[in-house]
């Protein structure tokens, strides 16, 4: 299914009413004429919503679209695209610049820009029929490594690809892959490391229920590439749909022997085992994580020794992430050298992310490596809903920092992110506008690694807890200059000096947001004033000449603050004001706001 | 499993009955069951859909779960997969839209389309 050419032609009212009908009786006749029927096939499909560039036609799986599709221009497009793979430029579809004129302009984007590999099947298949898998050559890479590959040649494929760790710090997997193997040791383990801490991510969950199998493929395959026959799933108990179609997943896999002795008659015996965590945002640092399958309180320990040389129960140990693994099988059946075109240079393939935040389309999306933020934020997701304007992206989550509307056409991969002073993390993207306060975000972020740090080292546990009390400080209106200055040193100390990721990454959200935001910052401790109108100490609202006396906001005032009448421009009473914002939201002209009056932060000193 | 051949007869044979084209007709159905699903209602839109399905002795129809598509916002999703390969994918489902879908779409063979994902998303 995979490989076949699809040609979609565009069977909604108004494209049948231009002939794609006719068009597509054309394509069957051309295609059965230059003997191409087993490798493509014509589809009619409900309507794109580009009804004005009917006939549409969509060829995948290359997301070629045609608009203004004439029945005489079908020969050429087979003759040329389909048979010689060189798409007709002439009837490509352009887009035009009067966005509006586009009925479904947001969905064309979220179709043609997103690339899904790790997603391939989520959605489309159900998580409880291991044939459904098998259906979409699912296990076939499995089958191919087992009967004619030898592990050093998985171990080479896999490095060839180019694929790198997609739970937050990119190391690249074959290295891993080769480290374990090279550790001489009779018992090795696979560990899927499914302990998916970073709130606002949630990719690894929708590929554990959406397609559990493609990870139980994965593991099989890396245990013959390292030399291990037992594979455990460290996930936490917080996904009990997951948790449940893998238990069910793992049982067909043994029922139909693609799981347990002997598989494909190779020899090789694999078995996976669930573990449950309590769900600790530590324990997906591998090796507290390592310690929590043992039994142990899960906290880090040093390295070395990696886990691919002392891991589980003291034997060589893999741990890769659920969409890193959900990314293997296809490296198998379409080739390293496919996987590798994919993407930058440096980061090969795609990436998951999760929307989240101020964002008109929340949900998951797959694009390339090397899309930019612009396309994945205002393309893909949508934009800010509210007329809103954009602020600020937070990606990796609580490890991640900030990046600015000026960063926004940076294309994404792993070492341009951490340039910019964020990281990839899983994937999280938590997008804030205008009404986000910096500072706030900021203590949010670093309250969830003080609760979420395990004590074991002084500079997370204590360096934390110190910072996110000078926030607090701060967002009060009790800040000094003094304050600001202190947290930056005690951030960069922090980060030098903890013993893991966790504690090493836990001030990113803090250093980046004075890095980019200092204005914001500056407000709270100099003017006692937060312009977004989040901290509560330090808000005053105001309605601007902007009002159209509309009395929306003083219907929806819950404490009876607003006066003024109709048409005539309204007043709040600070008196009686209890910054709970719920005026800004409803004003429909957006008259209302918390901003000094000669506030110029939005040029982000 | 014992060979790759084996595994590539389970597959063409998977492969035909998910594509719907062993039956004149068949209409696959693919409810979106993540959490996001589930949380939304989703597992009253599977019920319902199936209640009617049987209620009104509707045949050839292939009811299944699925993972998040990645439009969680718009859940519960309910896909329309038809044996022309068109689909119709109706977006933040109610049990009052399931009985209109059924009525409409299924026994009609009239998608509506003003509960599609590409009308309602603008």
């Amino acid at each position: 299914m995979l490989e076949n050419i699809h040609i979609l032609i565009c069977g909604g009212t108004e494209c049948l009413g231009s002939k794609s009908k006719d068009i597509r009786f054309e394509f069957d006749r051309h295609l059965e004429k230059y003997g191409l029927l087993g490798e493509a096939k014509t589809v009619m499909t409900g309507c794109f919503g580009l009804c004005e560039s009917g006939p549409v036609i969509v060829v995948y799986p290359d997301e070629v679209f045609y608009s203004h599709v004439q029945v005489g221009d079908v020969e050429e497009i087979v003759s040329e695209h389909i048979l010689n793979g060189r798409p007709v430029e002439r009837l490509r579809f352009k887009e035009p610049i009067d966005y509006k004129k586009i009925k479904n302009y947001s969905e064309l984007k979220f179709y043609s820009k997103q690339k899904r590999i790790a997603l391939r099947n989520c959605g489309s298949i159900n998580p409880l029929d291991i044939l459904e898998y098998i259906g979409r050559d699912g296990y076939l890479a499995l089958g191919k490594v087992l009967t004619e590959m030898t592990p050093l040649e998985v171990i080479e494929t896999m490095k060839a690809s180019g694929l790198r760790g997609r739970g937050g710090g990119g190391f690249p997997t074959g290295l891993k892959w080769e480290f374990a193997s090279k550790s001489i040791d009779d018992q090795k383990y696979v560990i899927c490391n499914a302990d998916e801490g970073d709130p606002g991510a949630f990719m690894d969950r929708a590929i554990l229920e959406g397609d559990p199998h493609s990870v139980l493929e994965a593991m099989a395959i890396c245990g013959y590439a390292i030399g291990s026959n037992q594979g455990y799933i460290y996930i936490r108990a917080e996904y009990p749909v997951a948790v449940e179609r893998l238990r069910i997943a793992i049982n067909q896999a043994k029922e139909y022997d693609l799981l347990g002795k002997n598989i494909f008659n190779s020899g090789f015996d694999f078995e996976i085992e669930l573990r449950l965590g309590a769900g600790a945002f530590v324990c997906g640092e591998e090796t507290a994580l390592i310690a929590s399958i043992e039994g142990e309180r899960g906290m880090p320990r040093n390295k070395p020794p990696f886990p691919a040389v002392r891991g589980l129960w003291d034997h060589p140990t893999n741990v890769n992430n659920v969409e890193t693994l959900a990314n293997v099988p296809v490296v198998f059946l379409k080739g390293a050298k496919w996987f590798k075109s994919i993407g930058t240079a440096k980061s090969s393939g795609t990436k998951v992310f999760a929307l989240g935040g101020k964002i008109q389309n929340t949900g998951l999306l797959e694009v390339p490596m090397g899309t930019t933020l612009r396309e994945v934020i205002f393309d893909i997701g949508g934009g800010i809903p509210n007329k809103r304007k954009f602020k600020a992206v937070q990606t990796g989550g609580p490890s991640g920092g900030c990046i600015t509307e000026e960063s926004l056409d940076t294309p994404i991969d792993f070492d341009n992110l951490v340039q910019l002073g964020s990281m990839m993390g899983s994937g999280g993207m938590i997008v804030m506008d205008e009404d986000n306060c910096m500072v706030d975000v900021a203590r949010f972020y670093l309250d969830f690694t003080v609760e979420e740090s395990c004590g074991k080292c002084t500079p997370c546990r204590e360096g934390t807890k110190r910072m996110l009390d000078i926030l607090d400080r701060i967002c009060e209106g009790k800040g000094t200059m003094d304050d600001l200055r202190i947290l930056e040193k005690l951030g960069n100390m922090i980060k030098d000096t903890s013993l893991c990721g966790l504690g090493q990454t836990a001030p990113n959200p803090v250093l980046s947001t004075l890095k980019h935001f200092r204005s914001e910052y500056l407000a709270h401790v100099m003017d006692k004033v937060c312009p977004a109108g989040v901290c509560s100490n330090l808000t005053t609202f105001t309605v601007t000449d902007r009002c159209i006396g509309c009395t929306k906001c003083l219907k929806n005032c819950p404490v009876g603050a607003i006066t003024g009448k109709v048409k005539e421009k309204h007043l709040i009473n600070p008196d009686l004001c209890i910054r709970c914002g719920a005026c800004k939201v409803s004003c429909p002209v957006n008259a209302i706001t918390s901003k000094p009056v000669d506030w110029e932060g939005e040029q982000n000193v | 499993m014992k060979s790759l051949e084996d595994l590539k007869k389970l597959r063409d044979e998977a492969k035909r009955n998910m594509n719907m084209r062993h039956i004149k007709g068949g209409i696959r159905i693919q409810v979106g069951m993540g959490t996001c699903g589930i949380a939304a209602g989703a597992g009253l839109a599977l019920k319902r859909l199936m209640d009617e399905i049987e209620e009104n002795n509707l045949k050839n129809i292939f009811v299944t779960q699925v993972g998040c598509m990645g439009e969680c916002a718009f859940e519960p999703i309910v896909e329309v997969i038809e044996e022309n390969g068109s689909h119709s994918i109706y977006c933040q489902v109610s049990e009052r839209m399931v009985d209109e879908i059924v009525e409409e779409h299924l026994m009609g063979g009239r998608p509506i389309e003003k509960y599609l994902l590409s009308a309602r998303k603008r």
